[in-house]
């Protein structure tokens, strides 16, 4: 059974299979087992960055083809659903409808720029992507009428989702079953079973397809595969995943904004999250974006200890603010592209 | 007269007509004043003509500067440099090092002395740039010579690092960065009105056009470096270190974006560590637009570029701001890799 729904793709590695578990129970269970907003906020976070990482790594790890439009198509989801439902009231049917459009957009954009720049070389596939994806975000803040410009949009949910809606009169194991608990449960199993998805589709005959044009692409040719229709279609469903994600992101945040979900930040982290959990495996996604999740949220703190201590140290100082951090997940970043190209997850499953 | 010279005179008087001559491609050299003259009209107005014209080219010679070095590491060794945008950042925030410690001198008015600081901030961020060039390459780009998807990644990689390590150095806040006093106005030519920086832009971009053009044309390095863009294997077949050329390619590229940055902040008269970023996506578009590895190609796209925007953000300003994607999109209709295609790639 669990064989099955894994697609007979198994951690393979004691301490991979307890951590991912680990994991798992975390995020199923985190509303009972934290109390107030913050950790809850993390929680969800990561289920949408497990996503939205997953299918990026569907087309950096399992193809090789480096895109930088990821972040757009997460936006396009995002911008779907918060635009329906902020100018049309919230509605489940609007909150569909709104999806629906996104995702057509969604996968007019991923065939055109894949038509248009996946024929020739990876390289030039990803800068034109990289030029695609900034002008749209500068488009998405300058159409301030539609869009809400820099500042974005906030919207209401569909009542049930709110957080003024209450399940039970009572509160179950310390916690009120409110519409925040609820659309985290959403969240939860949406990108849960788009995880599992994901890795159905990797372990798939198309999957094998995709990692032999990443491994030698000529020779996949020469075998009779229309490279280039496979190269597609894997960029297409990897943006569908990926405004399934934004969409998530939207729904929980009740907010759209350019710099939340189009911003090159976000497209960085990703690239990050991506490279230290593990290239070309899908649970890299699952341990990646767990770990820079919390150090995002909870590394900070430290570092502001760490900081104040060397207050008078000039360049550590500095270097050891909170607002920092990027540099040393940078630096992590350069150091297991070098050292650990299969990152957390292939170190595990080597050892 | 070298000395050679005489007797090879027979042999040389034949020569060019046993060569095939390379036909001339100009088409492309057309595109830039064809579009200025077409939107002659569209603009209505002479005078509004020569500033946006004016301001387009100054743009798109500070955006030459920044993207030349790149399309020629690119057409010498493959080596798609991400972080290329990080010395453009570099090099703004290296020349504060001198504007802010001078600001007296910037403000006196006299051209000689706003030059003269100038220049020496331009030597000084060339030189840091040069130098942290020289050492990306060696440290960061050589074990993944040939792997282009860990070049992505790797150069992605050394952009975030810089970028914070500027903030590090010099704070997270923007700096202000006021033009010297004698570069501020513009002066009247007729009705024109025409800013004076943005022909200091133009006369130092032309002036690295000029150099670079010698450079390529003139002299053996040039040769060299032409003949690797061409096909890397017979120069080193024929015993010519190219790992050498390229590493002096990737200093002297490093040093043009530090010089494009000073530039570039300048004009913006603000400097944040973004600034290498931001830059970056007009810098891939130009050099797609131009050809992957044409010197001559990139020119052209800059141009194109800037003008198409100057000329967009005056008569639909909402299209101005798709205009590059739109630029390039009908680039590649025409011609499929760039205005003018290396062989190579």
């Amino acid at each position: 059974m669990l064989k099955h729904l894994l697609s007979d793709d198994l951690p393979r590695s004691r301490f991979l299979t307890v951590l991912l578990v680990l994991i798992l129970f975390g995020l199923a269970f985190a509303p009972f087992i934290t109390s107030g907003a913050r950790p809850l906020n993390t929680a969800a976070t990561i289920c949408v960055y497990i996503v939205l990482v997953a299918s990026y790594d569907l087309l950096l790890g399992y193809t090789g083809i480096v895109s930088f439009a990821h972040t757009m198509f997460f936006g396009i989801g995002a911008y779907g659903i918060g635009l329906g439902l902020a100018s049309a009231g919230p509605f489940w049917w609007i909150a569909f409808s709104g999806l629906l459009c996104a995702l057509l957009l969604t996968i007019l954009l991923a065939l055109i720029v894949g038509l248009f720049a996946l024929r020739v070389r990876a390289i030039f596939y990803a800068m034109i992507t990289l030029a695609v994806a900034s002008s749209f975000a500068v488009l998405a803040s300058q159409l301030s009428d539609l869009t809400g410009g820099e500042d974005g949009k906030t919207f209401s949910v569909p009542a049930l989702l709110s957080p003024s809606f209450h399940l039970f009169e009572n509160e179950v194991f310390g916690r009120i079953i409110d519409g925040k608990v609820i659309t985290y449960y959403l969240v939860f199993g949406v990108a849960l079973m788009l995880f599992l998805f994901l890795l159905r589709v990797v372990n798939s005959p198309f999957g094998r397809v995709l990692q032999a044009i990443r491994e030698n692409e000529f020779r996949a040719e020469a075998l009779g595969y229309q490279t280039i229709y496979y190269r597609i279609a894997a960029n297409c469903l990897a943006a569908l995943v990926a405004a399934l994600a934004g969409a998530l992101m939207a729904l929980w945040l009740r907010y759209v904004g350019p710099k939340t979900m189009l911003g090159f930040e976000v497209m960085t982290d990703i690239l990050l999250i991506v490279v230290i959990g593990g290239m070309g495996t899908m649970y890299g996604a699952v341990v990646g974006a767990a770990l820079f999740m919390l150090a995002q949220n909870y590394l900070k703190t430290l570092m502001l200890q760490a900081s104040s201590a060397l207050v008078g140290v000039p360049f550590l100082a500095e270097a050891l603010h909170p607002d920092r951090w990027m540099l040393w997940l940078g630096v992590m970043f350069v150091v297991s592209v070098y050292c650990f190209p299969a990152g957390i997850v292939g170190k595990l499953r080597s050892t | 007269m070298h000395p050679s010279a005489t007797t090879a005179t027979p042999v040389t008087a034949t020569a060019p007509d046993a060569l095939p001559q390379v036909p001339h491609d100009i088409a492309p050299l057309l595109l830039v004043p064809l579009l200025a003259l077409l939107m002659l009209p569209l603009v209505g107005s002479l005078p509004i003509w020569i500033t946006l014209t004016v301001a387009g080219l100054a743009m798109g010679m500070m955006i030459f500067i920044m993207a030349s070095g790149l399309t020629l590491i690119f057409g010498l060794m493959g080596v798609l440099n991400f972080g290329h945008g990080a010395f453009v950042s570099v090099g703004a925030f290296t020349a504060t090092l001198v504007f802010l410690p001078l600001r007296g001198w910037l403000e006196v008015d006299s051209l000689l002395l706003n030059l003269g600081v100038l220049g020496l901030a331009i030597l000084l961020a060339m030189l840091v740039t040069g130098i942290l060039g020289w050492a990306f390459e060696r440290v960061i780009i050589q074990p993944v010579y040939g792997q282009h998807l860990k070049q992505i990644l790797i150069t992605t990689g050394g952009m975030i690092v810089a970028e914070q390590l500027i903030n590090v150095i010099w704070g997270a806040e923007q700096i202000p960065l006021p033009l010297p006093a004698s570069f501020r106005g513009a002066f009247l030519l007729g009705d024109a009105a025409i800013e004076k920086y943005r022909l200091i832009a133009v006369i130092v971009g032309l002036t690295v056009f000029a150099v670079m053009f010698l450079v390529l044309n003139r002299t053996k390095i040039g040769l060299l470096i032409r003949a690797g863009v061409e096909n890397r294997e017979m120069v080193e077949a024929l015993g010519y270190r190219i790992r050498r050329l390229f590493v002096l390619v990737f200093a002297a590229g490093s040093a043009l974006a530090g010089l494009g940055g000073v530039m570039w902040g300048l004009y913006k008269e603000t400097l944040t560590a973004a600034m290498g970023g931001e830059t970056m996506v007009m810098i891939f578009i130009v050099i797609i637009i131009g050809g992957l590895g044409s010197v001559g190609g990139c020119f052209i796209g800059s141009l194109l570029m800037a003008l198409v925007v100057n000329y967009a953000g005056f008569l639909a300003p909402k299209l101005a701001l798709v205009s590059n994607i739109l630029l390039m999109i009908t680039v590649l209709l025409w011609r499929p890799a760039g205005l003018y295609p290396v062989a190579q790639h």
